[in-house]
């Protein structure tokens, strides 16, 4: 395992930032990556043009009913607000804590964040019936609905994760300003227009770096309010499934698992698309994450438990039919794959230290991502097939769910723009901080300064 | 029954008016050859307006939902689409009421009268039903019964509490409505409703060629609006009219009775009695007390029935094999 090299003197410290922004600066895709955004564009199309269905016709297109009025949009909201939590997580938690070795992983983390975030905002509007009156929230909002409660944290933590990212990015947005050529017009004038002028003087470091701490502090109760908030939706019910204390800290739990999930599937991507980028995504970082995601399991696993076998204990009136459910029911078999493939394998495998590698740790991140998918689509759909009142006098279609395929289609497109965005920023932004990277391995502000001087002095 | 509708008549006149008490529910005509005199049934609206025409004594011949032929002063006639109340008076409730429901489970025969008067009246197709008839079992060893479901009108409504934009409201006379206006779709209040009140416009619903031009007011729910959520909602445009909602006047064997609180009482259209002493003397409880919803209807076990219970579940299928 490599441990990180600091340069013995300026003159290396130079050549080392030389090499940074070789191998950091935004490169153009190859084959692979434009094939990959024009499919990420495909679907994102077939989506628009389902949910031009959803307008026209009402949400009949999908399979919600009267009963199941909440599917998999819901479900779906509920996975993107979870995977945005990580931005928090890696950005705020482990910066706060002086963890020297997530910088190269705080631009991942919070990119991801953004994106999950905003697609979480949309795909609540396109659950809406009305999408026409989303101004109404505005109008009318009334403060006791946890609907009004997340539009403001949702709205609350969009803001501050976007100028998490984009304060850190300053210098990035520069180095690229000012060492990307031959690149088109509009590319140039966009590194222009959003550099906001940064001149590479002490005083803007000092500024960013008291803005990226008072954010950090910020982001924390925010980011777990939102995910509580997002659990309250279903926990300030009376139904038997969600009428829960522990939904706000089991969410809470299960966002930061998948969120550190994400990122490591995303570390894995970019180490194999770039081939240099495994100098500054090591083997020490995917050991770590994957320490990391075995605590984060660990506790998730930890309220799981809390959450399925008291009640499961008592099987009282209304909550057994549900649990029976899942336990040996219908859903058996969705909740023991999520609960095993993507909870307790991930945690025995990743005690072992050779699966703490790259490749066996993708597998596992894939695994506890489309795991926490599920797990989430089992929150939120068979509670709503266990009323208290009997499912009597509705249609037969009614009294079960299958997402339609104008469903999936909406669902996939989100979940394929929230990848777009990750990756037309991978394109024109530098993913790992170069500044970071250069502070990490005690590379003074001063020497970066001197560096750049050279180098426009050359030109 | 013949007496009962002269001396129901009799108590029509304006002198009625001055019998001190408040306000009660006018039944109006078409439940007036069914009330039985003498239990205070006045006017929502008050005498006056009309005491000119009463004064001519001019009168009209009407028919009661049972058949009946009666004569009836034309002042008390009101034509049932000349009510339309605007979003914002719909909004504050009839003053000094609270209505209640009660159902009485050991009157039902599953005879879905009810539903049918429900589903014609708010232009509902047949798979969107307000009020939904339970086959109930507590347990295997325990008889079956029939539990007719409106919409509960919760005193601490859940629905209302999670709306976001204030689109479903609780009035002050217990009422609670959906003003389908301003509602966004977003059914949170169908989650939060323990009882499944709730249905949801999911498509375009039809709206009958001669309602086409109805205004649209939260108190009729009509016409009835795309990706908005609907419910029950006590027919507050026949009970301004001083008439019972359509499920009551609808069920031929008197389940419903429908009141003020206020007033302490309720009437199932024949007979008109104090609600304190019906819930004492039949043992009257609501549905899931335990949520703390304080529901406006109330239910009389099914004890001593009237019918015997016969299972609807052949009659269901058969209509599904003849659909498919």
């Amino acid at each position: 395992m490599k441990d990180i090299i600091k340069p013995k003197d300026d003159a290396e410290a130079i050549q080392m930032l030389h090499q940074f922004n070789e191998d950091l600066l935004p490169k153009k895709f190859g084959k692979i990556g434009v094939t990959w955004t024009i499919f990420l564009c495909l679907v994102i199309a077939n989506g628009l043009f389902c949910y031009y269905k959803q307008l026209k016709f009402g949400l009949s297109v999908t399979g919600l009913g009267d009963q199941v009025s909440w599917g998999i949009y819901i479900s779906n909201f509920v996975f993107f607000v979870a995977v945005s939590l990580v931005g928090s997580l890696i950005t705020a938690v482990l910066y706060l804590l002086n963890v020297n070795w997530r910088s190269p992983l705080t631009r991942i983390a919070e990119v991801i964040a953004v994106a999950c975030i905003v697609f979480a905002g949309l795909i609540i509007i396109v659950d809406m019936g009305r999408p026409d009156r989303i101004l109404n929230m505005f109008i009318y909002g009334r403060i006791q609905s946890p609907i009004v409660w997340d539009v403001i944290v949702v709205m609350t933590y969009m803001t501050i994760s976007v100028l998490l990212l984009y304060f850190p990015l300053l210098p990035g947005i520069a180095f690229c300003r000012d060492h990307l050529k031959n690149i088109p017009k509009w590319q140039k004038w966009m590194y222009k227009f959003l550099s906001f002028g940064w001149k590479w003087n002490p005083e803007q470091f000092k500024i960013v770096k008291r803005a990226i701490t008072i954010l950090s502090v910020l982001i924390i109760p925010v980011a777990l309010s939102i995910h509580t908030v997002t659990s309250w939706l279903f926990a300030t019910t009376f139904r038997p499934g969600w009428d829960s204390t522990n939904f706000g800290a089991y969410f809470v739990a299960g966002a930061f698992m998948v969120g550190a999930g994400a990122v490591i599937a995303a570390m894995y991507v970019l180490i194999k698309f770039y081939p240099r980028y495994d100098q500054y995504i090591t083997d020490k970082h995917f050991d770590r994450m994957g320490k990391l995601l075995v605590l984060l399991s660990l506790v998730y696993m930890y309220f799981t438990v809390n959450e399925y076998m008291i009640p499961g204990y008592k099987m009282k009136g209304e909550e057994a039919a549900h649990l029976t459910e899942l336990f040996v029911g219908k859903y058996a078999l969705m909740f023991w794959s999520v609960q095993i493939f993507g909870m307790i394998i991930p945690i025995i495998l990743l005690m072992f230290k050779k699966f703490r590698r790259p490749f066996p740790m993708f597998v596992i991140a894939i695994c506890v991502i489309v795991g926490a998918w599920f797990k989430r689509f089992l929150i939120v759909i068979p509670t709503l097939l266990h009323p208290f009142l009997p499912m009597q006098e509705i249609s037969e279609s009614a009294k079960s769910y299958s997402p339609t395929y104008p469903e999936w289609s909406i669902t996939f497109a989100s979940l394929a723009g929230a990848l777009l965005i990750i990756t037309v920023f991978i394109r024109y932004f530098p993913i790992i901080s170069i500044w970071e990277v250069a502070e990490e391995r005690g590379i003074e502000h001063d020497v970066i300064y001197k560096h750049l001087n050279e180098l426009n002095e050359k030109e | 029954m013949e007496d009962q509708n002269k001396n129901n008549e009799d108590n029509k006149t304006p002198e009625s008016n001055e019998s001190g008490r408040r306000d009660f529910l006018k039944f109006g005509v078409l439940a007036a050859g069914l009330t039985v005199a003498g239990v205070g049934l006045q006017k929502v609206f008050s005498g006056e307006k009309n005491s000119d025409e009463k004064a001519s004594g001019e009168k009209v011949k009407v028919l009661t939902t049972d058949g009946k032929l009666i004569e009836v002063y034309a002042a008390d006639v009101k034509k049932a689409d000349a009510c339309c109340v605007p979003s914002a008076e719909a909004r504050q409730g009839i003053p000094g009421k609270k209505f209640v429901m009660v159902i009485d489970l050991s009157r039902c025969k599953d005879a879905l009268k009810c539903q049918k008067s429900c589903e014609k009246h708010h232009q509902l197709p047949e798979q969107d039903k307000w009020l939904k008839v339970f086959k109930m079992q507590e347990s295997e060893e325990t008889a079956p019964y029939w539990m007719p479901k409106p919409c509960f009108h919760c005193d601490h409504p859940p629905c209302v509490k999670v709306c976001p934009v204030d689109a479903t409201f609780k009035r002050t006379d217990g009422i609670v409505l959906v003003d389908n206006e301003r509602c966004i779709g977003c059914r949170f209040c169908m989650a939060a409703c323990p009882y499944s009140a709730r249905v949801f416009n999911w498509s375009e619903p039809v709206t009958p060629a001669r309602h086409e031009n109805d205004t649209y007011s939260p108190e009729t729910s009509t016409p009835r609006k795309k990706g908005t959520v609907e419910k029950c909602d006590f027919c507050p445009d026949v009970i301004r009219q001083g008439k019972l909602p359509h499920c009551v006047t609808a069920c031929p064997n008197g389940v419903y009775y429908f009141g003020d609180q206020n007033e302490d009482t309720v009437t199932n259209g024949d007979t008109t009695v104090r609600l304190s002493q019906l819930l004492r003397d039949k043992a009257g409880y609501r549905y899931l007390e335990s949520l703390g919803t304080e529901p406006s209807v109330y239910y009389l076990p099914a004890a001593n029935r009237i019918f015997p219970f016969k299972d609807r579940e052949i009659k269901d299928e058969k209509k599904e094999e003849s659909k498919s």
